[in-house]
């Protein structure tokens, strides 16, 4: 189990139970695991809804949607069943918050879960982890086995009669694509894991076709504690419209990487200079990418703003899932730029023109460019690519790819213009194999 | 649906709420582009090259995912948005081989109209581009998986339109690829080798129609010309009795017109989108090598070329003699089921009027007359194959659609699909349409009766099926005489229909080919045709006794039009020893080869006329192909008339009838019976009478519509436009024979058999080997 980090500037809600051993039931039970959905039983859908509603709380996943509106959407009746599904799919590049959600308070998954379940009607709630995190698996097994045992899911859970709820754990396959709310959906379905056409949305057409309530696992395991703690006393912890604390993996080139919990709202820069505590080997900083791979960079004099939805959107930049990146000066613009594209490449789904042609050709020029067969006109046609991608994709992974792309081209176009004159920026670590002849053999134009 | 009005590039349209943007903009004369959108298919958004910008959405839309909303404001052609296709245009080209000089699509592919259009003419990749070699993955389905922009409407056709789902796709990303889906069978047989792949399906070839560039092209003409090197004629296939459209490509060679593809460009057929196998490549009979380009006449025992007028000559004279000394019933004619309805209504009338027999038959594939007896007196009782489309609910007894008529099987699945039609299915066999059935009766073998009776009862079938209001009734060729009038009887709201076997099958018994009925089922004795035809008014013999009177020797000569009778009812060639065998065929058939005298003649794609589906619409037939040394029946019989020394005048009334005005041989018009209908469209808005040469089958059209009940109703402009037409058969006073039943054989052809044909067509030959070796390998793997 990797090691937890802390930092006095945490404020510990949703991984309150972090190393105390909360993945047995007992321990989970004894830590106020269970109340929240007895009380949710108690009070009814609506308080849910509205505590939920107050909490501010906004999808964790990246979007940033409130979670409470979502979970209002779903009718209140339907012919078909309604779902519950976690969407534990967490494959952005540099997020690693779900992870150890699932490794030190699984529980915490299963009754925001039910909760969720309670606040729209649904009786089966579906847990989706990435396939890469099979070994995760184990542990929400045993969980859910657990809570089946002791009467907390099945029929007439908690003693209460006619009150049902079942939970299925289901892992994908290893694809990116399937962070997507309606491709996981296909791949829990088990067919090929591509975006469905928006509307109809989830709410109203979703899992099998019907209404269902998807939400990432950070956003279900705050859900317990939020009804515990009540909505305005959460909302409180965060920043405007931004209620309550968010999971910030921290990682390259600090001092203490890892997972903190932070008030939504807290300055960039003291969660890199301070909590993390400070660039690694008193290097200076070069760039931050501040929410998973997918968002645009920021330059080392761009960090003074706050960890929130609206203030990153402000910064040019999003909150995304969390996943804070920290690059020092030893790192190449050039090469970061075609390892962030390779990763889009190799994810694309393949369904829509602009993404799957474009992130082929983004990492075949920027392949090229890096193996030192650029030219001036590249940067520029880098550029034409990703802007043509923008906004004209089927989902938003063509977005992923461009958005950062220009973002490096924008704000490091000297340091590719520079690469071409054979200014190159080395770093003992990353290395990134030379490309072989065959992208060569096109170069020469 | 109320209607919206929306504002499309500053013009006002008005569409029904619900409908598409792509769709209204279309209505409206607004063509958005489109690559992946496919009308009737699930949808897509893929391609992205629908994009409009609409007030109030934050992002480029999608025409073809946008439903239509009151006070909606569209733009189609901004710059941006034309930015924003000509963008993905380049990202499509960067990897496309551009091979277009060569490619099957040339000059008919939307990526090269697209291009055209935005201008994407720029490239800035230095890459090479991605490559994979071309695979075959049946005998008529090739894919060249550079050339394809992963549109997934071959996908889709295959699985939501045809119900096979043999094509699915492989790897994600810029390594995705169309593939056909491997029976889990075969998947351990096959190695991973991309040559393996095979298409384990129906062949109809619907994924290259849909392939809007040259990815999947036909197997049997690919390389073969260019679109622009040939005419596009728009006729009915041959194969069976659905009546699609089918557009043959022809190109001139030495010897005629040589046709070259079929495909479904008309789309204003009954069949829309739709062609099967055959309609799509069995027309290849027609190039066939084995087809008789000279009149054979049997010297010394061997047949022998001779001229025509040697041929017509001793054919008349000796029809003539044998007739004059044996008598009218010694003599029979034995019609077709592929010939033009004008051939057909020829064929009976030379027998009728000329020779003096009844003796007059033809090879039945559903019990027509028994259907018209059932369904005397009623009006508007018959089912069109439009009405297939779009009926609430459709039962179906018997048959086996998805075989014997796959456009029938394409609407009802279309019909269930799209429009939630209830399908109700009895039959004796797991048919494949059951899949689309909501109820299922099982029928024991021959036990059609006891079902039909069981339809009284209290079942839940029964019950359903009684319940519907407004119902098509389909009924297999199972269904036969007393059968057949009881199930009609039981629904006498419904609307009905018979199934039966090729293009002209329900023409065939309209027109008159029966030895007990005249044209309409009229009775023999008294009817209008019977009073202007002065016919023998004793019915004569069926095409099985006319073989036993060769066995008896009482059958001194036969005459057969298109038609294979040797091998279709097992005859044994020696009963034929005594009798005088005059065939008009293709090929040299195992009846041709017994013949006296052989003619032979045009196909179905070769002559203009009409035809009569199994519904009862009509249709043109228009000419499309060309050989040289062939005559088309219609032409035959004439001239057989004309040698027999019958007044070719009293058998094709052409020409002006006024006396002093000559008859025009064609001279006014050309010779070519396939511009019969431009010539005579420009002279009917001209109000002109068409003046005929007896060779124009459509001289005999007006005493087909005067004579024959239910054609009356045929409108000529409507037929001469190539639109279909339906035509109750005929009512009234009806003929009633008992035990027909003997006499109806069902060819119950598959979808890669088409009767005698199947042996001339070497695509169907290869499509067979194919289906033989899938099954094979799939035994195998058991």
């Amino acid at each position: 189990m990797p090691q937890l980090v802390s930092h006095p500037d945490e404020v510990k809600v949703v991984s309150r139970r972090f190393g105390q051993g909360a993945a047995e039931i007992d321990k989970y039970i004894e830590l106020d695991g269970y109340k929240a959905v007895q009380m949710g039983i108690e009070q009814g859908p609506e308080w849910i809804v509205n505590t939920m509603k107050a909490s501010g709380l906004r999808g964790r996943g990246g979007a940033g949607f409130p979670t409470g509106m979502k979970w209002s959407f779903v009718p209140k009746t339907s012919d078909k069943p309604k779902y519950v599904l976690v969407n534990g799919d967490e494959s952005e590049p540099g997020t690693c918050k779900d992870h150890v959600i699932f490794l030190h308070d699984p529980h915490a998954v299963i009754e925001g879960t039910m909760i969720a379940g309670l606040a729209i009607g649904a009786k089966m709630g579906f847990i989706y982890l990435r396939g890469e995190y099979r070994y995760l698996l184990k542990i929400v097994e045993k969980a859910v086995a657990d809570a089946y045992a002791k009467g907390f899911l099945g029929k007439n859970i908690f003693g209460k009669q006619g009150v049902d709820f079942d939970i299925i754990t289901q892992t994908g396959a290893g694809a990116y694509e399937v962070g997507e709310e309606s491709a996981l959906m296909e791949s829990l379905e088990g067919k090929r894991g591509v975006p469905r056409i928006k509307p109809p949305f989830p709410a109203v057409v979703g899992l099998y076709g019907g209404p269902t309530v998807i939400n990432n696992a950070e956003t279900i395991a705050n859900a317990p504690h939020i009804l515990l703690m009540g909505g305005e006393a959460y909302a409180k912890l965060g920043s405007e419209r931004n209620g309550g604390t968010r999971l910030f993996g921290i990682s390259g080139h600090v001092e203490r990487p890892g997972v903190y919990e932070l008030p939504m709202g807290y300055s960039l820069r003291k969660a890199i200079y301070e909590v993390a505590g400070g660039i690694k080997d008193g290097k200076k900083l070069k760039a931050v990418v501040p929410g998973g791979s997918s968002c645009p960079v920021l330059k080392a004099d761009e960090i003074d703003c706050g960890l929130d939805f609206d203030q990153m959107a402000k910064a040019g930049t999003m909150l995304g899932s969390g996943g804070i990146v920290v690059l020092d000066e030893s790192v190449s613009m050039v090469e970061f730029a075609l390892r962030t594209i390779a990763f889009y490449q190799h994810e694309s789904c393949g369904w829509c023109i602009p993404c799957r042609e474009g992130t082929d050709w983004l990492k075949k020029t920027l392949t090229r460019f890096h193996a030192g067969g650029g030219n001036k006109k590249d940067i520029d046609n880098i550029q034409y690519l990703a802007e043509n991608m923008m906004g004209r994709t089927f989902c938003p992974l063509g977005d992923a790819a461009a958005m950062p792309t220009l973002g490096f081209i924008k704000k490091f176009r000297s340091e590719f213009e520079e690469y071409l004159e054979g200014v190159r920026v080395e770093h003992p670590l990353i290395h990134i194999k030379p490309v072989g002849e065959l992208a060569m053999a096109g170069a020469g134009h | 649906m109320p209607d919206v009005t929306l504002t499309v590039d500053g013009r006002k349209i008005t569409a029904p709420a619900g409908t598409l943007l792509i769709e209204a903009c279309k209505s409206a004369g607004l063509e958005i582009p489109a690559f992946c959108y496919y009308p009737g298919l699930s949808l897509q958004a893929a391609c992205r090259m629908c994009v409009v910008r609409i007030e109030k959405v934050p992002k480029l839309a999608t025409a073809c995912t946008t439903t239509v909303s009151e006070g909606m404001v569209v733009q189609t052609e901004t710059p941006e948005i034309q930015q924003a296709r000509k963008a993905t245009l380049q990202l499509l080209l960067g990897n496309h081989p551009l091979d277009c000089p060569v490619c099957d699509a040339g000059g008919e592919c939307e990526l090269q109209d697209m291009t055209f259009k935005y201008g994407a003419a720029d490239s800035f990749y230095a890459e090479p581009k991605n490559h994979r070699e071309e695979q075959k993955w049946s005998p008529v389905v090739y894919f060249d998986r550079p050339r394809c922009i992963l549109c997934y409407r071959c996908v889709r056709m295959c699985g939501e339109g045809m119900d096979v789902f043999a094509l699915g796709i492989q790897n994600r990303g810029s390594s995705s690829v169309i593939a056909p889906n491997v029976p889990s069978q075969l998947a351990g047989l096959l190695n991973s080798g991309e040559d393996q792949a095979q298409l384990d399906c129906e062949q109809c070839g619907m994924c290259i129609d849909a392939c809007p560039v040259g990815a999947l092209t036909s197997g049997t003409y690919r390389y073969k010309t260019r679109p622009w090197e040939m005419n596009h004629v728009a006729t009915v296939c041959t194969h069976c009795g659905d009546g699609c459209k089918t557009t043959l490509g022809v190109r001139s060679v030495t010897d005629g017109s040589e046709i070259m593809r079929a495909d479904n460009r008309d789309k204003s057929g009954m069949n829309g989108d739709f062609l099967c196998n055959k309609g799509r490549y069995a027309f290849d009979f027609a190039n066939s090598t084995d087809r008789l380009t000279a009149p054979l006449v049997r010297k010394d025992g061997k047949l022998t070329p001779v001229s025509w007028e040697e041929a017509l000559n001793f054919a008349g004279k000796r029809l003539r003699e044998l007739r004059d000394q044996r008598g009218p019933e010694s003599i029979g004619v034995i019609g077709s089921n592929r010939t033009t309805n004008e051939e057909n209504y020829l064929l009976q009338k030379f027998a009728r009027t000329a020779i003096g027999t009844n003796n007059i038959d033809h090879h039945r594939t559903a019990d027509y007359v028994g259907f018209a007896a059932a369904l005397a007196g009623r009006v508007d009782a018959t089912a069109s194959q439009r009405d297939v489309l779009s009926a609430p609910a459709i039962l179906l007894v018997g048959g086996d659609p998805t075989q014997q008529a796959p456009l029938t099987a394409w609407n009802i699945r279309s019909a269930v699909r799209l429009n939630r039609t209830r399908l109700y299915v009895a039959n004796h066999q797991d048919i494949k349409l059951k899949r689309q059935a909501k109820a299922f009766a099982q029928v024991a073998e021959f036990g059609y009766g006891a079902f039909i009776d069981s339809l009284a009862g209290s079942e839940a079938f029964a019950t359903a099926v009684r319940a519907e209001e407004k119902l098509v009734v389909l009924i297999g060729n199972e269904l036969r005489g007393a059968d057949l009038a009881k199930l009609i009887a039981v629904f006498p709201a419904a609307k009905v229909a018979l199934l039966a076997d090729y293009a002209n099958s329900r023409g065939a018994a309209d027109m008159g080919l029966l030895p007990d009925a005249l044209p309409g089922y009229q009775a023999l004795g008294s009817s209008a045709v019977a009073a202007e035809y002065d016919a023998p008014a004793a019915p004569g013999k069926n095409l099985v006794e006319m073989f036993d009177a060769a066995a008896a020797g009482q059958l001194a000569a036969l005459y057969v039009v298109g038609s294979n009778p040797v091998t279709r009812y097992n005859v044994d060639p020696a009963t034929l020893k005594a009798t005088f065998l005059i065939v008009q065929d293709m090929f040299l058939t195992e009846t041709a080869i017994l013949a006296d005298v052989v003619f032979p003649s045009s196909n179905l794609y070769e002559k203009a006329g009409s035809v009569t589906n199994h519904y009862g619409d009509l249709q043109l037939v228009s000419k499309a192909g060309d050989r040289a040394g062939v005559r088309s029946d219609f032409e035959l019989i004439v001239r057989l008339a004309d040698k027999f020394g019958h007044d070719v005048k009293q058998l094709v009334p052409f020409g002006k009838r006024q006396a002093g005005i000559r008859a025009d041989m064609g001279q006014t018009r050309g010779a070519q019976a396939g511009e019969a209908d431009r010539h005579a469209v420009w002279l009917t808005a001209n109000s002109m009478e068409p003046k005929l040469s007896p060779f124009d089958p459509f001289a005999i059209l007006d005493e087909i519509q005067r004579l024959v009940p239910g054609y009356d109703k045929l409108l000529r402009l409507q037929l001469l436009s190539g639109n279909d037409q339906h035509l109750a058969p005929a009512a009234g006073s009806l003929v009633q024979i008992a035990n027909r039943n003997d006499l109806v054989l069902p060819s119950n052809d598959t979808l890669f058999t088409s009767g005698s044909l199947t042996a001339y067509s070497p695509m169907l030959q290869d499509v067979q080997r194919h289906e033989s070796r899938e099954v094979a390998d799939r035994l195998a793997a058991d």
